[in-house]
């Protein structure tokens, strides 16, 4: 049935949150009334990006972008826009208010600066409905590669684009794929989508999975194919309820049409998925934690070698890949790596999804090339920082990654650009920090983190992340003394090298990294007994963050 | 193998996070219903790598997972009953004794903690009138923390039993607090 104009409402998990399902129901009840519901179809859609002016909605074929639209004005929408032809000037996009509004959505400035390749259909399609997938191009690749390509074909394929792991390390999936392929094949092999996104500040997976579930499936699959393997699992947060829903229902979708399960489109070659959640635990993100995890056990992490492509999942040769780098292999795969290579920069081709939160005017997802600036981010795209504040710092890679200080903001924004910084691309959390935050309180809270979720399987790990949080602690309340900082930073170097596994190797960092950038901020602390944000308890009466640091006494 | 006792050690975790312990207050509450118990066994215990969806499947469907059951699953699977217990103790998803009706999770991690998370508890504690790993006289709400839930496009924000909420000011927690 072909319609006059789709209207597409974000049914993100942040938009839902601000009635967007209401919004729907209202479209949905209002398109009768005025005779449209033959002519305009509501379609619910994944994340569009622009989380805090939400919830969004665009109606095409036009493609006029509303914000910030409430149940109340849908029937205006419905009157004016659908019925009568006229915009409904009043709900388009404006920032700031005294702003020119924005009619369509690619003018929007958030959209402007982006180029979409993970993010290329989420939005824009219906993610419960795997017709709108394959109407974009969606299991193209998929049909390429099995019928025109070898598996080792596809793998020189990935290894030409330079695709690296979106999960925060960077390795090369085309030569991880390679070693897989070329790993003992006597038994079963495996391919494990991690989407056990816990990084603070990171919800790229999440908001991907809920916008083109089909998109990791297809990755996946294609994987499989490359290296051999014929059963994948997807080990996904528990609390990502939404997700694991769109998920389960795209694998059926899949199953039905033949592009998972037994002998796919003919070719021969089997492939399926199955999805399992995990409980509650940051360290399962770690891939020989989360193989523990997903073998029944406790999530704590193997020793390596032997890595995951020699011994993996039930001791089996597996390829583990971060949500969004499977995203990408679709692409590539029918686009080819010369085409992914024209993006991003020369070691690092390609985009990466970046979660802006904190202080920043837009927050939300985004999807820019490889290599762009802070600045461009922060200033051209996140609409800079709100309430006339200052641009204090940047936390780059969530919690356990570095910061950035403005002295900085013109570095391009790539895994060793940032690493060169004593910082780190990590899984694309942008944390952005103003001018009225204590460092040392802020600081406080990436230590807390680390105890918190610390596995307790080797002492360097649980027993440095508790030493760290009570010095942490102590410096907040202005107790500790120049000997607690002079440990804190011997701690620290033991810290980078003896933990088994990144969650500890990485839980001084954030630390170590502020007091780089912040040294005197932490000296008034510690010398002068005063905290210059008014933020920490230090004199011992309890400041504005006392609320704060009662949660995280240890 | 014959039934094999568990002895729980309860007290402060290393960590000192409250929430891991919150449940420990109702160890010796009534028997779960075991008979449920042996249903979601059988209906599992096919599958590759049973233990975690079992598990799951229990906490989902009773709210907690009791001594009892854990002997039981470790039984049914061939394992020993501290094992069961080491991997339900692992995950802070899977309680060991009755919460409140209603779970509420307050995010710790930065992104929520920059924007004001602390105040958000500050107003949750006073609500309910009690701290961080402690259930309402009522039994209805438990209060607890927990590291970053993924939605930060919406900080500060909070979860009660699977509902996020988001964008949160100290002003919207009676509100939230009356639809339960």
């Amino acid at each position: 049935m072909l319609y006059r104009a789709h209207v597409l409402v974000c049914n993100g998990t942040n938009c839902s949150l601000k009635a967007s399902p209401e919004i729907q129901k209202e479209f949905s009840r209002l398109l009768p009334e005025y005779g449209l519901d033959k002519e305009v179809k509501v379609v619910e859609t994944g994340c569009f990006g622009l989380c805090e002016y939400g919830p969004t909605v665009v109606v095409f074929p036009d493609g006029t972008f509303y914000s910030g639209v409430k149940v109340s004005d849908v029937r205006e929408i419905v009157s004016e826009h659908l019925y009568k032809g006229r915009v409904v000037k009043r709900l388009l996009y404006q920032v700031p208010p005294a702003a020119k509004p924005v009619q369509v959505y690619p003018e929007v400035d958030y959209f402007r600066h982006q180029v979409r390749v993970v993010l290329r259909n989420c939005g824009f399609i219906d993610p419960e409905s795997i017709e709108e997938y394959i109407a974009r191009g969606g299991y193209q690749a998929l049909g390429k590669a099995l019928t025109a390509m070898t598996p080792a074909q596809v793998v020189e394929e990935i290894k030409a684009s330079g695709l690296r792991g979106r999960g925060g390390a960077g390795f090369p999936t085309g030569l991880k794929w390679q070693f897989a392929a070329r790993a003992d094949g006597s038994g079963p092999k495996y391919v494990v989508c991690n989407a056990d996104e816990g990084e603070p500040g990171t919800f790229k997976d999440r908001l991907i999975l809920e916008g083109d579930p089909h998109a990791v499936l297809e990755g996946m699959a294609l994987a499989g194919y490359a290296v051999g393997a014929h059963q994948g699992y997807v080990y996904i947060r528990g609390e990502y309820v939404l997700s694991i829903e769109r998920l389960e229902r795209a694998i059926a979708q899949a199953r039905e049409m033949g592009l998972l399960g037994k002998n796919i489109l003919g070719s021969g070659f089997d492939f399926d998925v199955e999805i399992r959640l995990g409980a509650g635990a940051y360290v399962c993100g770690e891939e020989t934690a989360l193989f523990e995890s997903l073998e029944g056990g406790r999530g704590e992490p193997r020793i390596k070698p032997p890595y995951p492509t020699d011994a993996g999942l039930f001791g089996r040769p597996t390829v583990i890949n971060n949500v969004e780098t499977l995203a990408n292999v679709p692409v590539i795969i029918e686009r080819g790596a010369s085409w992914f290579r024209t993006l991003g920069t020369q070691k690092t081709p390609g985009t990466k999804v970046f979660t802006l939160t904190g202080d920043i005017v837009n927050a939300g997802l985004i999807e820019v090339p490889m290599g762009i600036t802070l600045r461009e981010i922060i200033y051209n795209i996140g609409g800079g920082i709100p309430n006339g504040r200052q641009f204090k710092l940047a936390q780059t890679g969530g919690t356990s990654g570095g910061v950035i200080p403005p002295e900085l903001l013109d570095v391009p924004m790539d895994y060793d650009s940032l690493a060169a910084h004593g910082s780190a691309l990590g899984s694309g959390a942008l944390l952005i920090i103003d001018d009225s935050h204590c460092i040392v309180d802020v600081a406080k809270s990436f230590s807390f983190f680390f105890l918190h979720e610390s596995c307790g399987k080797c002492t360097p790990c649980r027993e440095g992340t508790l030493q760290l949080h009570r010095i942490m602690e102590r410096i907040s309340r202005g107790e500790a003394t120049r000997t607690d900082l002079e440990n804190m930073k011997a701690l620290a170097q033991a810290m980078y090298v003896a933990p088994l596994c990144p969650l500890g190797q990485t839980a001084p960092l954030p630390l170590m990294s502020t007091f780089r950038w912040f040294e005197s901020e932490y000296l008034a602390h510690v010398v002068g007994k005063t905290c210059p944000a008014g933020v920490c308890p230090v004199d011992g009466t309890a400041a504005r963050a006392a609320a704060g640091c009662a949660a995280r006494e240890v | 193998m014959g039934k094999a006792s568990l002895e729980v050690t309860r007290g402060a975790a290393a960590c000192g996070c409250a929430a891991r312990t919150a449940a420990g207050n109702a160890r010796e509450a009534s028997p779960q219903d075991m008979a449920r118990v042996r249903e979601i066994i059988s209906r599992l215990r096919d599958r590759t790598a049973p233990l975690l969806p079992i598990l799951q499947a229990i906490q989902k469907e009773m709210g907690w997972i009791s001594e009892e059951a854990m002997v039981e699953v470790a039984e049914a699977l061939g394992m020993h009953p501290s094992q069961v217990y080491g991997v339900t103790t692992f995950y802070t998803l899977f309680a060991t004794g009755p919460k409140g009706k209603h779970v509420i999770r307050v995010c710790a991690s930065a992104p929520c903690h920059v924007p004001g998370a602390g105040a958000v508890l500050e107003a949750l504690k006073k609500a309910l009138g009690v701290e961080v790993g402690e259930t309402t006289p009522d039994g209805k709400f438990t209060l607890e923390l927990t590291s970053c839930i993924g939605v930060c496009g919406v900080a500060p924000a909070i979860m009660i039993d699977d509902q996020v909420y988001g964008n949160l000011k100290p002003a919207d927690i009676g509100a939230i607090l009356a639809r339960y």
